[in-house]
């Protein structure tokens, strides 16, 4: 029984997949082949280790939200992912998939980033490892992301700016997918999330999967046991996600819960709700739920959070949707903020808006006194200062 | 017979030519396909335009843009497209990306194309393991030839399985690059165009990718059986409008 995990063509159920033109084939196949045993050899194990324990300062800790958990009469922890290194979840796949591109003799990395958060993290392992990086960013995202622009470009990476489509993520990720088809030998392309042809959504829910590894053993210390009865974790493409489910998935006791942005509400034409507003097509190689037209043609989404601002969500979790395997809920950018500002007062920590998503449930969706739900906390809020300072007028 | 297959016995190199239906205006399709056989072009490929290109460069994403911004559509090409058959008989391929035909249904697409008498697909993201398992027996029923990739990366191996799923032409893309990005071949191209050519397929080849003149077409078609020019005959349009079709073939050869 591994039913919620891919299977080894990379479908989860009915999605996943590689739909990708023949110029691509090539790449996605040297990595299909590779990418199981590289993550098996020793060599690549221990330095993947090292450097999550010395560079990103894992383990991160699973802390009691004492305080929350009184005010919502539940026993909630905060995975925390928060204090990694670049300050979120982000750099535990660049760190794997950096590792994965030196394996294969690669020596140029291209990665597309939405907010910032992956093309910094990207950046980052790049410079530890001095390996040339581009970064495509849609033009607006680099209009209103300038710290980050800025960070990437001190980490010694070049920026380039997406100009087609929308100028957002998903045209961000059409142009490195055109960069990988033009330079198809030296290049590893390093997606930042579960999406993508097989076998990134695989590839990149491994390298999370420490997240969950980790609350398995913090559990078990805490509570005298591996599983909670809930994990929570907001979902964009998926990684954060993916991670903190990837142990529990195929663990029927632990209820799983997608928290996805409804921006300014599901049916106001201004949102990110993939499950409650895709269809199953094809979006970046991979089958899955998406946000289209009647026609098929792929529309924007929206969300206050940039992390969460993708028209699709990664093939797992349209197949936990549709199986009923995970429980999606979906919270407006009013209700996330609100979130946001309460665990700053309650417990002292500053969420990043996407995180704020995956907190701000707690106010509809009631738990038992005796219920242990982990919340993954998947990153700090200090990109979204001026987020808050605008919305809260501070 | 199929027009595709008909065509390519014939003893001369093909010529085919690509633009996104809808581009520069919306109802520009149907004249546009009837200068080019006019003018002596052998095949068409009519672009189904989509939101999210990935293997096309600036000018046919360019093109794919305004041309849904005209308000174009899966069902309003095939509308457009009706009557076709009334005015011409040179071979149409319907090329696009397989998410707007997955939205329409592949089964009500194909049963649409034979309809209207259009010959084949180039779906290029649509990969050949899929086709096989779920699609062929739909594509076949209705008469239609389905057109596969290949690159300069692709290994021998894969080539013979390509050919051997192929019934009509391999489309050989010249070079790794988006469409409309290189100018021009060189060493690399020829040494991949003979060993091609070497490997004696069942199907004949058809380059596309980099052709926007004479020259290029001579190039690409000393070895290969045809060349497809879109990006260079995109911008031509731009320029000249459908009026300018005939200056444009007429320089190629």
């Amino acid at each position: 029984m591994n039913s919620y995990h891919a299977d080894e063509r990379g479908y989860y159920g009915e999605f996943g997949g590689a739909f990708i033109p023949e110029m691509l084939y090539p790449n996605c196949e040297e990595l299909r082949q590779n990418y199981l045993s590289i993550m098996e050899e020793p060599s690549f194990k221990d330095e993947f280790h090292q450097l999550l324990k010395d560079y990103v300062g894992r383990p991160t800790p699973l802390y009691f939200a004492k305080r929350l958990s009184e005010k919502y009469n539940t026993k909630i922890y905060l995975k925390r992912e928060d204090l990694c290194h670049t300050g979120a979840h982000k750099v535990n796949n660049t760190i794997g998939q950096i590792l994965m591109a030196k394996k294969l003799g690669k020596h140029r990395i291209i990665a597309e980033t939405g907010a910032g958060q992956h093309g910094v993290a990207t950046a980052t392992v790049c410079a530890l490892m001095g390996i040339e990086c581009v970064v495509y960013m849609g033009e607006i995202d680099i209009a209103r992301q300038a710290p980050n622009v800025a960070r990437m470009k001190m980490l010694g990476a070049e920026v380039r700016p997406a100009t087609s489509g929308s100028k957002t993520l998903k045209d961000a990720t059409n142009e490195a997918i055109r960069d990988w088809i033009n330079n198809p030998v030296d290049t590893h392309y390093i997606i930042g999330s579960v999406v993508g042809p097989h076998p990134y959504p695989d590839m990149v829910a491994r390298f999370q999967s420490v997240i969950s590894e980790e609350i398995k053993g913090q559990l078990l210390e805490k509570e005298g046991r591996q599983n909670p009865d809930y994990v929570v974790a907001c979902v964009g493409g998926g990684s954060n996600a993916a991670g903190a489910f990837y142990h529990y998935l195929d663990v029927p006791e632990v209820g799983i819960i997608a928290v996805e942005a409804a921006g300014k509400g599901i049916d106001s034409g201004e949102s990110a709700a993939t499950s409650a507003l895709g269809k199953v097509g094809i979006i970046h190689g991979s089958k899955t739920l998406l946000m289209q037209t009647q026609d098929g043609q792929i529309t924007e989404p929206y969300s206050i959070s940039a992390g969460l601002d993708y028209p699709g969500v990664g093939p797992m979790h349209a197949h936990l949707y549709t199986s009923g395997r995970g429980e999606f809920i979906s919270i407006t950018d009013d209700d996330a903020m609100k979130a946001g500002l309460e665990l700053c007062k309650l417990e002292g920590i500053i969420p990043a808006i996407e995180s704020s998503h995956a907190l701000a449930i707690f106010e509809d969706r009631k738990f038992q006194p005796e219920d242990v739900v982990v919340v993954n906390l998947s990153g700090r809020g200090d990109k979204d200062l001026q987020n808050y300072i605008d919305y809260f007028k501070l | 017979m199929n027009r595709i297959k008909q065509k390519l016995k014939e003893d001369k190199k093909i010529l085919s030519i690509y633009f996104s239906a809808g581009y520069p205006n919306l109802e520009d399709t149907v004249q546009i396909i009837q200068e080019l056989e006019k003018n002596g072009v052998d095949l068409i490929e009519i672009g189904l335009p989509f939101s999210d290109p990935l293997a096309d460069g600036p000018t046919i994403q360019e093109s794919s843009t305004i041309a849904l911004k005209n308000g174009m559509n899966t069902a309003l090409l095939f509308q457009q497209l009706r009557d076709i058959r009334k005015s011409v008989s040179i071979p149409l391929i319907l090329m696009g990306y397989f998410n707007p035909v997955l939205q329409y249904g592949v089964a009500e697409f194909c049963a649409k194309c034979e309809e209207i008498g259009i010959d084949g697909l180039i779906l290029p993201d649509l990969p050949l393991d899929v086709y096989k398992q779920e699609y062929e027996t739909i594509f076949k029923k209705h008469g239609l030839i389905n057109v596969f990739l290949i690159t300069p990366q692709t290994s021998d191996e894969r080539i013979n399985a390509i050919d051997k799923a192929s019934d009509g032409f391999i489309y050989m893309v010249s070079s790794a690059s988006t469409t409309g990005a290189k100018q021009g071949f060189g060493i690399e191209q020829s040494d991949y165009f003979e060993r091609i050519a070497q490997m004696d397929l069942d199907n004949p080849q058809i380059v596309g990718f980099g052709i926007s003149n004479s020259e290029t077409f001579e190039q690409a078609t000393q070895k290969a059986k045809g060349a497809i020019i879109g990006s260079a005959f995109i911008k031509h349009l731009t320029a000249n409008g459908v009026h300018g079709i005939a200056d444009f073939v007429s320089q190629i050869r």
